[in-house]
């Protein structure tokens, strides 16, 4: 299978043989980093290696196309619940930058006593079988190979069946996860003893394969009231599972903390939040860091969520990120859509390109600052927490009393921390010591394994296992008759294969739409207002995701979501043919042997220049470089100057870039155009081009002009109509 | 459980005072160490049903298979032994292929008290 540009990715293909199908690797993959990467005229200190295919920023189009990627890798969460949509994403975010994909786990996932198989529905994420994991990294190697870089595949290994995930992990060149005993304790309600006794053996096994581990430190930001406070209680939990990893035989370059800046705006964010970042890296110095969005203070505004992202990058570019997570700015209103994911990488990429070399341009630790003593304190304060844990009796007895997750500012405390019995929980008096001739013949096994004296590794007594022999793996397919994926490509069939085509947000033809609506009305009315209208422009199970005050009574910005209940045959469509620009030598020999002659100018009471330039410039590969005389009037110039300028130069086109619509005085410049050639009895003899960013050929036509041209025009597109108008080609096409 | 209290922070702190950034940063870690010992000793020298399903998988019987296979071992009490290890034993002894040994445990032919014997010391 060879994924090409052009070309959907064909789930169907994808699922064949799936049976026989091996990851290409195992482990971990970082991004090189470039010394000096110069694209066009501009030199990068802290830039990657470039993609092969990608998709730029949108103001790249003014920057030669370039597309500069940072170092940090960086991650996309997707949670559709449907990995064949998750995969379509991947595709979309790594062309846009994206090199860490992440799935959430279905929800309830954790308390499910061993794995799951087939390909069942998930509920705000997948539910993690051997089949989804397998298709979904079968599909990232071929899509690493599409945009030329290496991407890794994430998931969660926690619940009561880490180390069986962990085995499966690892078989399946899954590349990193999460794990962390402390997460299972505090949010998932898992007994702590089994939730450390399955950690180490989970953490052993994925440290066989290099794969990378991310913490869960971060979820105590999400939970605790007053997230600033919890900052010397993650360096704590922090602590303990990097601690606990490396006694598991974890490397410590494959630990990496998930650190969350735990305010946002309107508190002072960087105050807050960049002496705990400088903080975190003193005391974890040499392990690595997954920078993630604080989403403790996300609304349903996606603006400001992205404002509060871009504060994150600014700190990681000021301290340090191994990985840039990023979180949908959609996040805070539903489960996130296609197009946000792409939005988040893309602020990602866009940040660190705009912050490139910061750490050259600023620098932080001024000795005796602020900075440095609200850093010392925060370790001071962590420090006095590790000693009370001890005092108390230890880890567990720390967690029954409620120690974690308060959020009073350690030392201080508001009673209001997680509690968890050390004798109950989900699975609690489930784990049994190992007996004096415990044994298990496999590799990579944490803990007392009684072997033979002259057995070396685990597995040699039964001649290796499936961590070292993929064949070894008993895969099963499917065990749900309906609940699979292959039902459900049935039914997506006609949207992915067919002829329909239906707006969606996650999954294939799923129908919804979002509507942006001002009303000016107060937020009360306006909300009822706005459904009544999504109803009426035909819009099902409308619903408010999101409501901003502009003014108590001037009004209210409402956005709606609702379903469009109709297809779109493709087929019907009547799709403009693009015209086919005719080669640069085949332009330049026309124009020496016929010699143009241009005058253009911005009409109207308009400055703007750029668009116009673009198109005639030499330097821009404009229209001069195949020697086309053009005569540039400048901006703001009447109509009528210049028909005056045409007659004057004898001009064989008038090209006039209109870039104003209010009140559709571009519409009026072109049409004023034409009626005043008429008069001047020149219609005949010039060819008259309209151009601008709202301008469309057929706005021009209609409006009595030969051609308009629109945004993402280039000169070679407006010199190869020229010639093929005047060499008589275009003739036909306009009758 | 743990009752309110205001930021004594200052007075609690008092201690810490002399340290140098490097000595607060080797307390963190020295502190760090005391509270996990007791965690991955803990670790060391118990299993879980997970862990032994793991054991299996790795052995190439599938998750279904590995919870079947497990839920016999934990019957008989023989978690402790290893579930693997249990499967090893079987195979020795009825000359069975390990695979087999493992789905014939599944499968349920074999007496909890004959598959506690296999562990007996000095028979078998």
């Amino acid at each position: 299978m060879d994924l090409q540009p052009e070309e959907k990715l064909d789930m169907e293909e994808l699922l064949e043989d799936l049976e026989n199908y091996r990851p290409r690797r195992q482990g971990w993959t970082w991004r090189k980093p470039v010394d000096k990467l110069e694209l066009e005229e501009f030199v990068y200190d802290d830039m990657s290696e470039e993609l092969e295919r990608s998709i730029p920023l949108p103001a790249a189009r003014s920057f030669q196309r370039i597309d500069p990627q940072p170092e940090p890798v960086i991650t996309t969460e997707i949670a559709s619940g449907r990995f064949e949509d998750d995969i379509r994403r991947m595709r979309m975010a790594a062309w846009h930058g994206a090199d860490h994909m992440m799935v959430i786990r279905t929800a309830g996932q954790s308390h499910f006593d061993g794995l799951i198989e087939g390909t069942p529905e998930g509920v705000g994420g997948i539910p993690i079988t051997r089949k989804q994991i397998r298709a979904t990294r079968k599909a990232l190697d071929y899509i690493e190979d599409e945009v030329g870089r290496p991407i890794n595949f994430h998931s969660y290994v926690s619940g009561v069946a880490g180390p069986e995930i962990a085995v499966l992990f690892v078989e399946e060149g899954v590349n990193g996860a999460h794990q962390d005993p402390q997460y299972n304790v505090l949010y998932r309600n898992v007994n702590m003893y089994r939730s450390f006794v399955d950690a180490a053996v989970a953490k052993k096994v994925m440290a066989s394969a290099d794969m990378l581990q991310i913490d869960g430190a971060h979820n105590a930001n999400a939970t605790a009231r007053k997230a600033w406070n919890v900052m010397p209680e993650l360096f704590v939990q922090h602590a303990i599972n990097s601690m606990f990893s490396l006694k598991a035989g974890m490397p410590k370059e494959n630990i990496a903390l998930s650190t969350v800046p735990p305010a946002a705006p309107p508190a002072p964010d960087l105050k807050l939040n960049l002496p705990y970042a400088i903080a975190l890296r003193e005391l974890f110095q040499g392990f690595r860091f997954r920078a993630q969005q604080n989403t403790k203070y996300m609304e349903s505004s996606v603006r400001e969520a992205t404002v509060t992202h871009t504060l994150n990058l600014l700190i990681s570019a000021l301290t340090s990120a191994d990985i840039q997570s990023t979180i949908t700015p959609d996040e805070g209103r539903n489960v996130p859509w296609h197009y946000y994911n792409i939005a988040a990488v893309d602020t990602a990429k866009q940040a660190f390109a705009g912050l490139d070399g910061l750490n050259k341009l600023v620098q932080l630790n001024a000795e005796d600052s602020e900075l440095r003593e609200n850093a010392r304190e925060l370790k001071e304060r962590a420090v006095l927490f590790l000693e009370e844990i001890l005092e108390t009796g230890g880890y567990f007895k720390a967690v029954s009393e409620g120690f974690f997750v308060d959020s009073g500012h350690y030392p201080q405390r508001n009673d209001d921390g997680i509690v968890r019995q050390l004798d109950g929980g989900v699975a609690a008096s489930s784990i049994v010591p190992r007996d004096d001739d415990y044994l298990a013949p496999v590799c990579n096994h944490f803990g007392y394994n009684n072997l033979p004296d002259d057995i070396e590794k685990g597995c040699d007594l039964i001649g290796g296992c499936s961590l070292e022999n993929p064949d070894l793996i008993d895969y099963i397919d499917e065990l749900d008759p309906e609940d699979n994926v292959t039902s459900r490509l049935e039914e997506s069939r006609p949207y992915r294969k067919g002829n329909l085509l239906k707006p969606e947000v996650e999954w294939s033809g799923d129908g919804w739409v979002n509507v942006t609506l001002f009303l000016a009305a107060e937020k009360d009315v306006a909300e009822v207002a706005a459904l009544e209208i999504a109803g009426k422009m035909g819009l099902a199970s409308a619903e408010v995701i999101h409501r901003e005050v502009m003014h108590p009574a001037e009004g209210t910005l409402i956005e709606v979501k609702g379903r469009v209940e109709f297809d779109i045959d493709v087929d019907k469509l009547e799709i403009p043919e693009k015209e086919e620009s005719l080669p640069d030598d085949e332009i330049r020999e026309y124009v020496e042997e016929n010699p143009l002659q241009v005058v253009a100018a911005t009409v109207g009471e308009d400055e703007h220049s750029v668009g116009l330039r673009e198109i005639i410039d030499i330097k821009h590969g404009g229209i001069e470089k195949y020697g086309i005389d053009t005569t540039y009037l400048g901006t703001s110039v009447p109509i009528n100057k210049v028909v005056d300028a045409a007659i004057e130069t004898n001009a064989d086109v008038i090209m006039i870039s209109t870039i104003i619509t209010h009140n559709e005085v571009h519409r009026q410049n072109m049409k004023k155009l034409h009626d005043l050639c008429i008069e001047k009895g020149i219609r005949d003899e010039v060819m008259l081009i309209g151009g601008g960013t709202q301008v469309t050929d057929d706005i021009a036509r209609e409006s009595g002009l030969d051609a308009g041209f629109g945004r993402g025009t280039h000169g070679d597109d407006v010199a190869s109509y020229i010639v093929k108008k005047l060499r008589g080609e275009l003739e036909k096409e306009e009758d | 459980m743990s009752p309110k209290r205001k930021d004594d922070f200052a007075e609690r702190q008092q201690h810490l005072d002399g340290l140098s950034d490097q000595e607060l940063y080797e307390r963190f870690w020295e502190l760090s160490q005391q509270v996990v010992e007791p965690l991955i000793e803990e670790a060391r020298t118990h299993t879980s049903p997970s862990i032994e399903r793991s054991v299996l998988i790795r052995m190439g019987y599938n998750s279904l298979d590995a919870k079947a296979i497990v839920k016999k071992v934990q019957e008989a009490e023989l978690l402790g032994k290893g579930a693997g290890h249990l499967v090893l034993k079987i195979a020795e002894k009825e000359d069975l292929e390990i695979r087999e040994a493992g789905l014939a445990l599944k499968e349920g032919q074999f007496e909890i008290g004959y598959l506690q014997g296999l562990f007996e010391r000095g028979e078998a």
